[in-house]
């Protein structure tokens, strides 16, 4: 083992190390409720995370540590500098929400970051071990975060069952991983895939555990990421959270669920076509098909934008998963091209998506300062009374909905992708109800449009200010939306270089 | 690619909309006189270049198939194509040029916008807001002058996509009574539809190869290299389901019957420009996807589909036209008329041969400007009566003689009356069944051909009566005393060329069939028609 220590890896991490100890110290310095620099420290902490980030990427070499169990590459990089601007983003639309409503403003940030602390782990975790741990410290800030509004008891029903269901969850899951450790002897994914490849240390009397044991880790990420049908937590939890904490949720938390998958299925279990014999993927394909539509007819009934967008995150969780069954189907037939698509495919949803969700619940917010409602009768007239919010609200709404030229539609397409070159009737019949799917999709968010455009504002409503915060991340979504939707390259090169090395 | 300005003009043409719109965007709301004036200058812009693209292509007699080839050998592209990587992830380029079936119809587009544009002018309807409205017909014209020229199928579906949103807020804000509802439905038909073409896209991107000289499956979403690869490797039952997607996003677009359902509520509840812009164009985008992508890409599935297009169409003709004749709305009379025209113009694509393709493309520019003056009408009509009521109107031709006698002239060349615009469009599509493309059912195509025949003189049935009902007769008593304006100089202004129009395409045809008919004879010499 090379004991030299390599700091540069590590640099996002200790610099983030480094942000969440200042942010105790400086609670202990100016107590109280009022401590407005917090947001500051947290938001520059998690910038200045983000130029390692950047170095290490232009330095383009991959950089392994502990034996292989936390590797920094392209697709390490890449996530962490999305987690990163997902965080900054959050932070962005928590400034005035936490500031104005008499919380604890410090251990909010330090939840927060330690939360993202876990994201970035998660990127550069592969091994089972280190999987378990980067997601554990992803989701118990989270539970508290979840309660925050102490003094709400919608809020503390979504803490305490967001905390059961994560609990069940992460025992289920360490149960599988359990499994698949006794039969294949080590927690390297790597090795794992060797392993699961080799029928002479995975023997046929051995597989019967394996299967039970993937299967019983899927189901555990099936809760993390909220799929069908593990996935009733969700509306409760996202409607009772402070929204900017519903936001991080929805957007950062999900993507340390997807990413822990991608790396389990990709560099372990699907690794290479002989170890594929699992069939992950088909249950992949059967939570992919009910998650989009069980999501997507229980958006339908919303009348809160809050639950609606719930609802709407368990579609597009769906959507997202089925280039994960693409590439089970693919890597089936021996089609590596294929599973190279399928993975760019889950990367560029998990950034589309973060970029227009986050804008999405950034509108929530700055509506909700004026008519403190979620409901979404209370978006009628906005066009009349904010044009500008009502027109990037449609953006981002219209971006959900995947319609041209905004960043959304590159997102499915991609996953429309995978599905049609994975073919055969298990792909094409997921591209096909991936599309009836869409179509509903945009019945519920045309909705809200509707309610926007074609409503009469109620008498004497007025636009609210909107802060300096939450104007620049309404703004920084929008450009984001706008780019990606016209130059979807953008995205698609970041997409690209991730998948350098894999199938 | 074309060099100098002649590489920009077809970017101009799609995007100089989206510059006025940027300007639209950044004036105050108060200040409509500058808006109206910045939407005007961008869309006469973008008009000046598709009409210089017009006078470059027919003074170089581009339409003549050897002066194109000649062109296109020396130069190695058609004239101001322009193709450049765009996504290059996915492997799609934005590919822009023209051809005889592309350029009659952004033209047309071009066009119609700026006469909507001043047909406007002091037309608002409620709730006003003329910075938002003329927002969105720019962003409409965009997609709508970018559909035609695309010859990437990603750049295609954008272009047709992004019609969607300013015309559901078109419908949705400024529409009539209904109008949530008709938005809606607009909406999510057509979304249906285009789901299913992109998946028929993507089909036709990863079973292609387009390049069998290379190694390995060489793919693109180059329409010009799809249509000349070769499909033998495909099985039909492949090609089948590929086209069956393909013509399900087209033809809810066209809208073919049993898919027609949202466009009687879309047209009725629309103000009346939308209503003239989804008839005059957005409609073309459909039976265009069909006679662009659909046939020549997959010829094969096209002629085992064909019977059954024409069977559809042939449907749409007749039930098109006996819903007319059970409406009491003038404008949803109207609207169901288009589904019977869109019916002829099916037909002659169904037939797969260059004299029907001819007529399909003749008849969706005679349908836009015919329809889109009779919509324009129907607008001024409500405007001045406040009701579109067949019972309530009467008399039109003593109240506003001007108008009414337009409203004649549309009604004849709505009918097919030879000498106008209409009967190029509807009689060769009619005569073209007569003699569909080898192997297809004779028979079968004689029948439609009969079929359509009848539902020609079903059409001079509801037009006649539509007219009887407006025009003649006396006033009715609850308009005796009102003050009713006969045509306005904007209402002139945005007419009168369109009226010029039916009738030089009505005595001269040949200024379009000459356009059109190399293109589409090199595109039926693809599969044999």
């Amino acid at each position: 083992m090379n004991p030299t220590f390599d700091w540069h890896a590590f640099a996002p991490e200790i610099v983030l190390v480094s942000t969440i100890l200042a942010l105790l110290i400086a609670d202990l310095i100016h107590p109280g409720r009022s401590s407005w620099q917090t947001s500051r420290i947290a938001s520059i902490g998690v910038l200045a995370a983000l130029v390692p980030v950047l170095t290490l990427a232009a330095d383009g070499v991959d950089r392994t540590l502990f034996d292989g169990a936390y590797v920094v590459d392209n697709y390490a990089l890449a996530l962490k500098g999305f987690f990163l601007v997902a965080t900054y983003l959050t932070i962005l639309l928590s400034v005035d929400y936490i500031g104005e409503g008499d919380y604890y403003q410090s251990e909010f940030y330090f939840l927060l970051l330690t939360s993202v602390l876990g994201m970035t782990a998660m990127a550069s975790a592969r091994d089972l071990i280190t999987i378990f741990v980067a997601l554990e410290t992803i989701s118990i800030p989270t539970y508290v975060l979840a309660g925050f509004r102490k003094h709400d008891r919608i809020s503390n029903e979504a803490g305490i069952k967001y905390y059961i269901i994560g609990a069940l969850s992460s025992a289920l899951m360490l149960y599988g991983m359990s499994f698949v450790y006794g039969a294949t002897g080590t927690t390297m994914l790597t090795e794992i895939g060797d392993r699961l490849a080799d029928p002479s240390v995975v023997t046929s009397e051995l597989r019967g555990l394996v299967a039970v044991g993937v299967f019983l880790a899927l189901i555990g990420f099936a809760f993390k990421v909220s799929a069908w049908p593990f996935h009733w937590w969700a509306p409760d939890t996202y409607e009772g959270a402070p929204t900017p904490v519903t936001a991080f949720l929805s957007v950062a938390s999900k993507a340390g669920g997807f990413v822990a998958l991608l790396s389990i299925v990709f560099f372990g279990v699907g690794a290479s076509q002989a170890s594929n014999w699992t069939n992950w993927w088909a249950v992949m394909a059967i939570f992919a098909v009910t998650s989009m539509t069980w999501g997507n007819l229980g958006a339908l009934k919303q009348t809160n934008i809050v639950r609606m967008l719930a609802y709407s995150s368990i579609a597009q969780g769906g959507f997202m998963l089925v280039p994960f069954a693409a590439y089970g189907i693919a890597l089936d037939d021996g089609n590596l091209d294929v599973a190279r698509s399928a993975f760019q495919s889950v990367v560029v949803y998990l950034l589309v998506y973060g970029v227009m969700n986050l804008g999405a619940f950034a509108v929530v917010i700055a509506v909700a300062r004026r008519t403190r409602s979620g409901e979404i009768g209370s978006y009628d007239g906005l066009f009349q009374t904010s044009p500008a919010l009502a027109v990037v609200m449609t953006m981002f709404l219209a971006s959900l909905a995947g319609i041209p030229p905004l960043a959304g539609w590159f997102a499915k397409f991609t996953m429309f992708r995978s599905a049609i070159e994975a073919s055969g009737p298990w792909g094409v019949s997921l591209a096909v109800i991936a599309g009836i799917n869409s179509v509903i999709a945009a019945y519920y968010y045309l909705n809200v449009v509707r309610s926007m455009w074609f409503k009469p504002a109620p008498e004497g409503a007025q636009a609210a200010p909107i802060p300096a915060a939450l104007t620049a991340s309404i703004a920084l979504c929008t450009v984001g939306v706008l780019a990606v939707g016209v130059y979807p390259q953008l995205f698609g090169k970041i997409a690209d270089l991730v998948t350098v090395g894999i199938g | 690619m074309a060099t100098g300005f002649d590489a920009w003009v077809l970017t101009l043409v799609v995007f100089l909309p989206l510059v006025g719109l940027g300007v639209v965007l950044l004036l105050p709301k108060e200040d409509e006189h500058a808006i109206k004036l910045v939407t005007l200058v961008s869309t006469l812009a973008s008009l000046a270049m598709a009409l210089y693209v017009l006078v470059e292509w027919v003074s170089n007699k581009y339409y003549e198939t050897e002066k194109l080839t000649s062109f296109v050998a020396e130069n190695g592209h058609t004239p101001f194509e322009v193709n450049k990587t765009w996504i290059d992830v996915i492997n799609s380029n934005y590919h822009v040029a023209v051809d005889g079936l592309g350029l009659p119809m952004m033209v047309l587009s071009a066009f119609v916008t700026v006469l909507c544009v001043i047909y406007s002018w002091n037309h608002f309807p409620e709730p006003h807001n003329p910075k938002a409205f003329l927002a969105l017909i720019l962003l409409l014209e965009v997609g709508m002058n970018g559909t035609f020229i695309a010859q990437d199928l990603i750049l295609f579906f954008i272009f047709f996509e992004i019609v969607l949103l300013p015309m559901y807020f078109m419908i949705g804000v400024w529409g009539g009574p209904n109008r949530e509802y008709a938005s809606i439905k607009f909406f999510l038909f057509t979304l249906f539809g285009s789901a299913f073409m992109l998946l028929g896209f993507l089909a036709l991107y990863f079973k292609i190869d387009v390049d069998a000289n290379l190694a390995g499956m060489q793919h693109s979403f180059d329409i010009g290299l799809l249509t000349a690869a070769d499909k033998s490797g495909i099985t039909n039952g492949v090609q089948l389901l590929i086209f069956g997607a393909l013509a399900l996003g087209f033809a809810i677009k066209v809208p073919m019957f049993p898919f027609h359902t949202w466009l009687p509520d879309a047209h009725t509840e629309a103000p009346t420009v939308g209503s003239v812009l989804l008839a005059a164009i957005l409609l073309k985008l459909g039976t265009y996807g069909f006679i662009k992508i659909g046939l020549p890409i997959l010829p094969d599935a096209a002629k085992d589909f064909a019977p059954w297009i024409g069977l559809l169409a042939v449907i749409g003709i007749v039930y098109g036209a006996l819903g007319c004749l059970a409406q009491t709305d003038m404008k949803r009379l109207i609207a169901f008329s288009s589904v019977a025209h869109m019916g002829f113009v099916m037909l002659g694509i169904a037939t797969m041969t260059d004299f029907g393709i001819n007529a399909a493309i003749f008849g969706m520019v005679a349908h836009g400007l015919i329809t889109g003056m009779l919509f324009f009408i129907a607008g001024s009509v409500q405007h001045t009566f406040h009701t579109r009521e067949l019972s309530r109107l009467g008399g039109l031709l003593i109240q506003a003689p001007k108008m009414g006698w337009i409203l004649g002239f549309c009604a004849m060349a709505s009918l097919g009356l030879p000498g106008l615009a209409g009967f190029w469009g509807e009689f060769p599509a009619i005569m073209s069944a007569f003699d569909p493309a080898s192997g297809l059912p004779v028979e079968t195509f004689r029948t439609y051909m009969v079929i359509a025949a009848v539902g020609t003189v079903l059409a001079a049935g509801y037009l006649l009566w539509m007219l009887q009902k407006v025009a003649f007769g006396e006033p009715k008593k609850e308009f005796e005393d009102a003050h009713i304006h006969d045509v306005s100089t904007a209402e002139w202004l945005a007419w009168l060329p369109m009226l010029l129009l039916i009738v030089a395409l009505g005595v001269y045809p040949n200024l379009l069939f000459k356009l059109t008919d190399s293109a589409v004879t090199t595109l039926t010499s693809g599969f044999g028609g």
